[in-house]
C-alpha cells in the first residue's frame, strides 16, 4: 500500500506523568486486580463472620494499639508522600532524593510496626477460621507494605546514581500513586480487623 | 537537547532504508540467549499459541482415553484412580492451559497489530507471563508423570480436596498449577488493557476499535476482577493443607461452600473470559466473509460490556443444589436467563449482517456459521439448566456435561479454529489449504455432535458425570458408544488441521498483505509482519480503513529510528501524547519467572520456601528493572 504522511509527531515529549503515560496505567490495572483481591479476603471474612455463631471463635479481639498507630502513620505518610509527587513533577532531583528516603524510613517504621500487630493478633492462623481469615488478610496487605517499600527503596537508590534522567521522576510519581493504594487499602482492613470483633 | 535533535527520525527515510533500519532496532537477537530473551508480541503469542495447542492435543488425548473407557460397560482400561486423575487433568488442562490462554494469546499477537502500534505494552512482562504459563503447565503434566496428577476435580472442592481426605501432593499440585496460570494470566490482561487504552494508533477513537480488541479488552477487565478470587482461593486451600489453617474445616468455624462461592466466583466470570473473544473472532471473520461492516457495532459491543457485567452474577446457579435460601435461588436463575439476551442480540447482528452480505463460504465461515447452530443449542440447554428443578433434576449428570461441552466447544473452539484459518496466512505467511479445511470442519461439525448429543439424553436417563465405568443393566451403552466413535472423528477432525498447518507451514500458496480482503490494520502490513510491525504508524479516518481507502495509507511520521519507540496517544480521542521508549530484549523475565517457578514448586513442600524463595525474586526483579545504560532508558 502507498504511504502518505498526514502528520508530523516529532515534537511530542519523550515522557509524560500521570494517565497520559502508560506505566501510570499499569499500575492502576494492578491495584485495580489487586484492591479486588482485599475485596475478595474482606467477602471472605464477612461469610466466615455471617456463618459462625461466635466471633472471634476462641480468642480474644485483637490488641488495639499496633493496628491504631499504623493507621494514623499511614494517614500522615500521605502528606510527605505528595511533597514526593510535586518535586518529582518540578524535576527537583535533591528534593526527590530528600522525600523518597524519608518515605523509605516511613515504610520501615510501618514494617516493624506490622510486626508487633501479628504478635498481637491475639489468635494464631491454625486457632480457628478466624485466625487463619486474619492471618490472611493482614498478610495480604502486608505483602502490598513490603513491595512497595522496596520500590520506594530501589527508586531512592537509582535516584542517587547516574541513572536518574528526567523519565525517571515519572517513575517516582507512579510510586506515589501505588503508596497512596497502599494507604487507602489498610483504613477498611483496620476496621475490619480491629473493630468488627469488638461489635 | 542538542543530542535529540541529532536523532534520525523515521520522516528522514524512506521505503527500503526506513524498513531495514526499524528492522535492525526492533528484530530479536539471535541465538539460543537471543531468542530467550525476546519481548516481541509476534514471536511470545506466537509460542503461546503452539503451546496452548499443545496442552489441547494432551488434553485431547484424555478425552479419548475416557472415551475409550466408557464406550462400553465395565471396560477396565483405566483404573478408578487414574480415571479421577485423567478427568481432573482433562478439565484443568483445557480450562487453564488451553482455553484462556490461547485466547490471549491471539490478543498477545493480534491486538497490536489491529490497534496499530510497534510492540504490546510492557513486553518483558509479556515474556514473564509465558514463562510462567509454559512452567505452569509443565509443572502439572510431569506431576500426572509421576502419578501426582490432581484427582479432585478441574474445580477441587473442599472437602474432598482438604488434606484429610487427599493427603498426597495431588491436590497442592492442581492449587500451584493454579497461582502459575493465574499469574501469566493477569499479566497479559494488564498488559492488554493497557495496550487498547494508551497504544492505538492516532485516530482510532473507541467507536473505530476493531470488535475483537473490543472483545477483548471486556475479557481483560473480566480476568482482573475474577481471577483474584481463585488466587484467594487457591492460597487458602493450599494454606489450609500445608500450614493448618481452617478456611475450610467446619470443627475451627472454616466453611466447605466458602470454598464453592470464591471458586464460582471466578468458575463463572471464566466462561465468558473464554466466550467472550472467540464472539470478538467470529464478528472479525463475519465481517471480512460477508463483504460488508457487521451490523449493529454499537449493539455488539455494548452486548460485550453487558455480558462482562451480568458474568459476575451468576456464580450461584452452580451451586443450586447446596440448599440455598429461595430467594438467592431465584435471583441467580434470573440473572442467568438475563444473560441471554446481550448473546442474543450478537448473534442477530451476525444474522442480519450475513443476510445482507454476499457470503462467500471459504473454511473460516464455515467454523463461525458452525459456532452459531452449536452455541445456540448449548445457550438453550443453559436456559434449561438455569432453572431451578430442572437443573436439581440433572445436576452432576452427563446433560451438564453435554451443555457445557456445547457451550465451550460450540462457544470458544470453532470459532478459534476459524480464527486459525483466517489469520495463519498473517502469522505464517501462507494459506491453509482450504479443500482440508472443508474436510477439518465437516469432521468437526459432525463428530462433535454426534460425541455430545447423545450425552443429553444419557443425562436425563441418569447417568451421572466422572463415573469411570457402569454396569450393562443400566441401559447406557448403545449410546456411549456412538458418543465414542463421535469423539473419534472429532479427534481425526483435529489431527486434519494439525497435517494441514504442517503441510501449509512448507507447502501452502503464499500470502500477500491482505489475502482475503479485509478491512482491519493487521492486513495493512506484510505476511507474516516484520519485527517493527509498521514501518510508519498508521492514521486512522474510519472503522474500517482498509475498505475506506485500498490503496493508500494515512500514517504518522516523526518517531525515532533509533531505538525501539511506540506512540501513546488519549484514551477516548486517540490523539497522539508522548513518544515513549519501548524495552528492550531482557533475559531477567526468564530468570524470574524461573526464582518464582521455584518459590511457587517449594512452597508446596515446605513453608520456608516464602523465606528463601523471596530474595532471588527480588533480586531478579530489580535486574529487571535497573536501567542498563542504553538509549531507550536514559531518555
Amino acid at each position: 500500500m502507498k504511504q502518505s504522511v498526514v502528520r508530523n509527531v516529532g515534537e511530542l515529549p519523550t515522557f509524560g506523568f500521570g494517565p497520559q503515560s502508560g506505566p501510570w496505567w499499569g499500575a492502576m490495572s494492578f491495584m485495580a486486580l489487586e484492591g479486588m483481591g482485599f475485596a475478595i479476603a474482606i467477602g471472605a471474612y464477612l461469610y466466615l463472620y455471617a456463618v459462625n455463631p461466635t466471633w472471634p471463635i476462641g480468642a480474644l479481639p485483637p490488641d488495639l494499639w499496633p493496628g491504631t498507630a499504623e493507621t494514623i502513620i499511614f494517614l500522615l505518610s500521605i502528606i510527605p508522600n505528595q511533597y514526593t509527587n510535586r518535586v518529582a513533577h518540578r524535576q527537583d532531583l535533591h528534593k526527590v532524593r530528600v522525600w523518597l528516603v524519608v518515605m523509605s524510613l516511613i515504610g520501615i517504621v510501618l514494617l516493624i510496626l506490622r510486626g508487633f500487630e501479628f504478635a498481637h493478633l491475639n489468635t494464631r492462623w491454625d486457632n480457628s477460621a478466624y485466625g487463619s481469615v486474619v492471618w490472611l488478610i493482614l498478610g495480604l496487605h502486608t505483602t502490598h507494605l513490603a513491595t512497595d517499600l522496596g520500590d520506594t527503596i530501589v527508586l531512592a537508590v537509582l535516584m542517587f546514581t547516574a541513572h536518574a534522567k528526567p523519565r525517571r521522576f515519572s517513575d517516582v510519581t507512579d510510586n506515589v500513586f501505588y503508596w497512596n493504594f497502599v494507604v487507602i487499602a489498610w483504613l477498611p482492613l483496620y476496621v475490619l480487623l480491629d473493630w468488627v470483633p469488638r461489635l | 537537547m542538542a543530542a535529540e535533535q541529532r536523532e534520525i527520525r523515521d520522516d528522514a527515510l524512506d521505503g527500503s532504508q526506513l524498513a531495514a533500519r526499524l528492522e535492525s532496532i526492533w528484530r530479536t537477537p539471535s541465538g539460543l540467549i537471543g531468542t530467550l530473551m525476546s519481548v516481541d508480541h509476534k514471536i511470545i503469542g506466537r509460542r503461546y499459541i503452539v503451546t496452548a495447542f499443545a496442552f489441547l492435543f494432551l488434553g485431547g488425548m484424555l478425552a479419548i482415553l475416557m472415551r475409550i473407557q466408557l464406550a462400553g460397560a465395565e471396560q477396565r482400561l483405566l483404573s478408578p484412580d487414574l480415571y479421577n486423575q485423567v478427568f481432573t487433568m482433562h478439565g484443568s488442562t483445557m480450562m487453564f492451559l488451553f482455553a484462556v490462554p490461547v485466547m490471549e494469546a491471539f490478543a498477545v499477537y493480534l491486538v497490536p497489530l489491529m490497534v496499530g502500534t510497534r510492540n504490546i505494552a510492557f513486553p518483558r512482562l509479556n515474556a514473564f507471563s509465558y514463562w510462567m504459563f509454559l512452567f505452569g503447565g509443565c509443572f502439572l503434566w510431569i506431576s500426572f508423570a509421576f502419578n501426582v496428577g490432581p484427582d479432585v476435580g478441574w474445580f477441587a472442592y473442599t472437602p474432598l480436596s482438604s488434606l484429610q481426605f487427599t493427603p498426597s501432593k495431588r491436590a497442592d499440585v492442581w492449587a500451584q498449577m493454579i497461582t502459575f496460570t493465574e499469574v501469566a494470566a493477569l499479566a497479559v490482561a494488564v498488559e492488554i488493557i493497557v495496550t487498547v487504552f494508551k497504544q492505538r494508533a492516532p485516530g482510532m477513537t473507541l467507536d473505530r476499535i476493531p470488535l475483537f480488541v473490543w472483545a477483548m479488552l471486556v475479557t481483560a477487565f473480566l480476568i482482573m476482577f475474577a481471577m483474584p478470587s481463585i488466587m484467594i482461593a487457591s492460597t487458602s486451600l493450599i494454606l489450609d493443607r500445608l500450614v493448618s489453617t481452617r478456611f475450610y474445616d467446619p470443627s475451627s468455624g472454616g466453611n466447605v461452600l466458602l470454598w464453592q462461592h470464591l471458586f464460582w466466583f471466578f468458575g463463572h466470570p471464566e466462561v465468558y473470559i473464554i466466550f467472550i473473544p472467540a464472539t470478538g473472532m467470529a464478528s472479525m471473520i463475519l465481517a471480512t466473509f460477508a463483504r460488508r461492516p457487521v451490523i449493529g457495532y454499537p449493539v455488539i459491543v455494548l452486548s460485550l460490556i453487558a455480558t462482562g457485567f451480568l458474568s459476575f452474577g451468576l456464580w450461584v446457579h452452580h451451586m443450586f443444589v447446596t440448599g440455598l435460601p429461595q430467594l438467592g435461588a431465584g435471583l441467580f436463575t434470573a440473572s442467568s436467563m438475563l444473560i441471554a439476551v446481550p448473546s442474543g442480540l450478537q448473534i442477530f447482528c451476525w444474522i442480519a449482517t450475513l443476510w445482507d452480505g454476499r457470503p462467500v463460504y471459504r473454511t473460516p465461515l464455515l467454523f463461525v456459521l458452525g459456532f452459531i447452530v452449536i452455541f445456540v443449542i448449548g445457550g438453550l440447554s443453559g436456559v434449561m439448566v438455569a432453572s431451578v428443578p430442572i437443573d436439581t433434576q440433572v445436576h452432576d449428570t452427563y446433560f451438564v456435561v453435554a451443555h457445557f461441552h456445547y457451550v465451550l466447544i460450540g462457544g470458544a473452539v470453532f470459532p478459534l479454529i476459524g480464527a486459525v484459518y483466517y489469520w495463519f496466512p498473517k502469522i505464517c505467511g501462507r494459506m491453509l489449504s482450504e479443500r482440508l479445511g472443508h474436510w477439518n470442519f465437516w469432521l468437526a461439525f459432525c463428530g462433535f455432535n454426534i460425541a455430545f448429543f447423545p450425552m443429553h439424553i444419557l443425562g436425563l436417563m441418569g447417568m451421572p458425570r466422572r463415573v469411570y465405568t457402569y454396569t450393562p443393566e443400566m441401559g447406557w451403552d448403545r449410546l456411549n458408544l456412538l458418543s465414542s466413535v463421535g469423539a473419534a472423528i472429532f479427534a481425526l477432525s483435529f489431527a486434519v488441521l494439525l497435517a494441514n498447518a504442517i503441510y501449509s507451514l512448507r507447502k501452502g500458496t503464499l500470502a500477500h498483505d491482505n489475502p482475503w480482503g479485509a478491512s482491519t490494520l493487521e492486513w495493512a502490513t506484510a505476511s507474516p509482519p516484520p519485527p517493527q510491525n509498521f514501518d510508519r504508524i498508521p492514521a486512522v479516518t474510519h472503522r474500517d480503513p482498509l475498505w475506506a481507502d485500498s490503496n493508500t495509507l494515512p500514517v504518522i511520521a516523526g518517531l525515532s529510528a533509533e531505538r525501539r519507540e511506540v506512540l501513546l496517544t488519549s484514551l477516548a480521542e486517540a490523539e497522539p501524547q508522548i513518544r515513549e521508549a519501548s524495552p528492550e530484549p531482557s533475559i531477567w523475565p526468564l530468570l524470574t519467572a524461573i526464582a518464582t517457578t521455584i518459590f511457587f514448586i517449594g512452597s508446596i513442600f515446605t513453608p520456608w520456601a516464602v523465606m528463601w524463595g523471596t530474595p532471588p525474586m527480588a533480586i531478579t526483579l530489580i535486574g529487571w528493572f535497573w536501567p542498563t545504560g542504553s538509549k531507550e532508558d536514559e531518555e
